[in-house]
């Protein structure tokens, strides 16, 4: 990271003389030719990010009779909303959303409550404690889930929380620790210490500056964890295709696959309405926290 | 993290922290005062119990000869599993797989994130549209972008055979049973769904090069690729290098993806190692085996990452060098 700190700090006291101007500078600025190029680039990858979902939108919409067409076209002549109501029909949609909804709230809120003080301590001390939990952060990526699973099985098996929402709740809370831990290190790191300093100069005690202080700077960092962790609980399938069995418990995730029948048959609307459906909740949660979301990250990968 | 360590290492200790900087917290204040395990024990205790035991209980089951509904109790085997791992021909194939596929994803998908994180961060305009996009694939759960590409795979009313059929470039084909097309079609998958958060790292990484080190080389007569290669790159190294390894490992243990496009057919060609291990834990009840297999996984990564982390220090020292 040298160069690049040296680097910057050099660049912030020219920028200070001259302003922001200098990015406009002649010597920098691009041919047609090359701005062709890049506007093509960008397309390609626009249409290429674009397509699969424009298609499920598509497809979400047409009714049985364009989607058995041998010719398919992008906007459905007739839309429907028939796929939407037949895909309630056929499965639990609703009772997979809240148990989805229940379990990765739940998740959410304890990995955070759990994480926040580890981190604040890992952020602050340089003790070997930080320095092997960041360890165990970097390895637990590494571990490949079936290592995580078999074992949880057995012991949830063992304590009868085999198909329970208990027993899905532990293992989520567990699986969203590191990331959880990771971004709040992060987070915590960007609050100046200087400010508790200044606090405790001032005669506040160390819980009071925590509550006054750090917690109120710290709590938009702690709400985008929290929602990641949703979210990635939300999205989660392995798990839970290991561990819930009875139908009427199963996550929305699961619950999605049964629409594909055996041999890949599958109704392709209701599948492609009730996948939507599914999408629609993380894309709106991401849509407003992905800066927050992806700084988080960066900022635990950077600074650790 | 070794290596920031080893980068801070090169740093001299009293340089002055700039002011406001997101500094790290002052260092070496003391470990033992104000109930330190007080705040950490909530997140260590859950942790040692269901995640660090787990995974050594899981690495132990290895050895023994745990499976479902048995009813005599469990008995150490010693490294018999691993005998039968090595034997096991279908292991090895689904474990090329797995290597072919984590290259086969991870590659591109590096290059193609790097180029679209070089583009966004020019000043072109859409680029927000292109950023709005990228949270798609992001936020989906795999299970949908699966489903999703089900849908563009089918062989009659799938969008691929239809513009291949209006281009005439062939008459419909069944991608993802097809016993050539089946791994080809979930690595496209793979790199479609893995490519918006490389990108959004790297231009983060982009973002924090300093733009006067860019017109400096411009007016120094420094062409594009020159500038990429001596101000771009160096700045970007680390955040490449730590995202590339990352996605390599997530992709070599990835598991809905392609479970719910293939389910690791046709005749095996997709089934990548946690598909197969899964199927032996869970469909076969072979714990022990299964684990034996998870901790090969473990081994090849590690020797992975090891490498990894070498080559990593050592652009370290580099750059610590260069600095001074």
């Amino acid at each position: 990271m040298s160069p690049l700190l040296t680097g910057r700090k050099a660049g912030t006291g020219r920028k200070a003389r001259t302003g922001r101007a200098t990015h406009t500078s002649p010597a920098t600025r691009t041919s047609p030719a090359t701005r062709a190029a890049q506007y093509a680039a960008l397309l390609g990858y626009l249409v290429f990010l674009a397509v699969p979902f424009l298609w499920l939108l598509s497809t979400a919409f047409k009714p049985a009779r364009e989607l058995g067409s041998l010719h398919p076209t992008w906007i459905p002549k007739d839309p429907t909303l028939e796929n939407f109501r037949q895909a309630f029909d056929e499965q639990p949609l609703l009772d997979a959303a809240w148990n989805s909804f229940v379990t990765a709230a739940s998740a959410s809120v304890v990995a955070v409550l759990l994480a926040t003080p580890l981190a604040y301590t890992i952020a602050r001390r340089r003790t070997l404690l930080s320095r092997l939990s960041t360890a165990w952060v970097v390895i637990s990526q590494a571990f490949p889930f079936v290592l995580l699973i078999i074992p949880l099985f057995l012991i949830l098996k063992e304590l009868r929380l085999i198909d329970s929402r208990p027993g899905l709740i532990m293992v989520y809370v567990v699986w969203a620790l590191p990331f959880a831990l990771w971004m709040l290190v992060g987070y915590v790191r960007a609050v100046p210490p200087e400010l508790e300093e200044a606090a405790a100069v001032d005669g506040a005690g160390r819980l009071r500056t925590l509550v006054f202080v750090t917690a109120p700077l710290l709590a938009p960092g702690i709400a985008a964890t929290a929602l990641f962790a949703f979210v990635s609980a939300w999205n989660e399938f392995f798990f839970a295709l290991v561990l819930l069995k009875s139908p009427e418990k199963q996550t929305l995730p699961v619950v999605l696959t049964h629409f594909l029948g055996a041999e890949g048959a599958a109704d392709l609307g209701p599948l492609a309405a009730a996948a939507l459906l599914a999408t629609l909740p993380s894309l709106v949660l991401f849509a407003f926290l992905q800066r927050r979301i992806t700084s988080g990250l960066l900022a635990g990968a950077v600074k650790s | 993290m070794i290596p920031a360590t080893a980068a801070e290492r090169s740093v001299p200790e009293k340089r002055p922290r700039a002011r406001g900087a997101r500094g790290r917290g002052p260092r070496g204040r003391g470990g033992g005062d104000f109930g330190a395990w007080f705040l950490v024990l909530p997140a260590l205790l859950p942790i040692l119990v269901l995640s660090v035991g787990p995974i050594v209980y899981g690495i132990s089951l290895a050895f023994t000869d745990a499976q479902s509904g048995r009813t005599e109790a469990t008995e150490w085997i010693g490294l018999l599993n691993f005998q039968d791992l090595m034997r096991d021909t279908l292991f090895w194939e689904s474990f090329r797989i797995g290597l072919v596929w984590a290259v086969a994803v991870t590659v591109p998908q590096f290059l193609l994130a790097l180029g679209l994180a070089l583009l966004l961060n020019e000043e072109l305009r859409l680029r927000w549209l292109a950023r709005a996009l990228a949270i798609v694939p992001w936020a989906m759960p795999e299970i949908v972008v699966g489903i999703m590409w089900r849908l563009i795979y089918q062989p009659d009313a799938g969008i691929l055979n239809e513009t291949l059929r209006d281009l005439h470039l062939g008459n419909g084909h069944d991608w993802l049973t097809g016993l050539g097309t089946a791994l080809p079609a979930v690595v496209v998958v793979g790199i479609w769904a893995g490519m918006p958060q490389t990108t959004v790292a790297l231009l983060a990484g982009l973002q924090n090069t300093p733009r006067e080190l860019h017109e400096a080389a411009a007016v120094d007569g420094a062409g594009a690729w020159r500038r990429f290669r001596t101000v771009t790159w160096p700045a970007l190294r680390p955040v490449a290098l730590a995202i590339t390894a990352l996605n390599f490992i997530w992709n070599f243990n990835s598991f809905a993806l392609v479970y719910v496009l293939t389910s690791g057919g046709p005749g095996g060609r997709t089934r990548l190692p946690m598909l197969f291990a899964y199927e032996e834990a869970f469909r076969y009840g072979q714990y022990g085996y299964a684990a034996a297999m998870g901790c090969a996984m473990v081994a090849v990564i590690s020797v992975l990452l090891a490498l990894h982390l070498v080559v990593r220090l050592r652009g370290g020292q580099e750059r610590g060098g260069e600095a001074r």
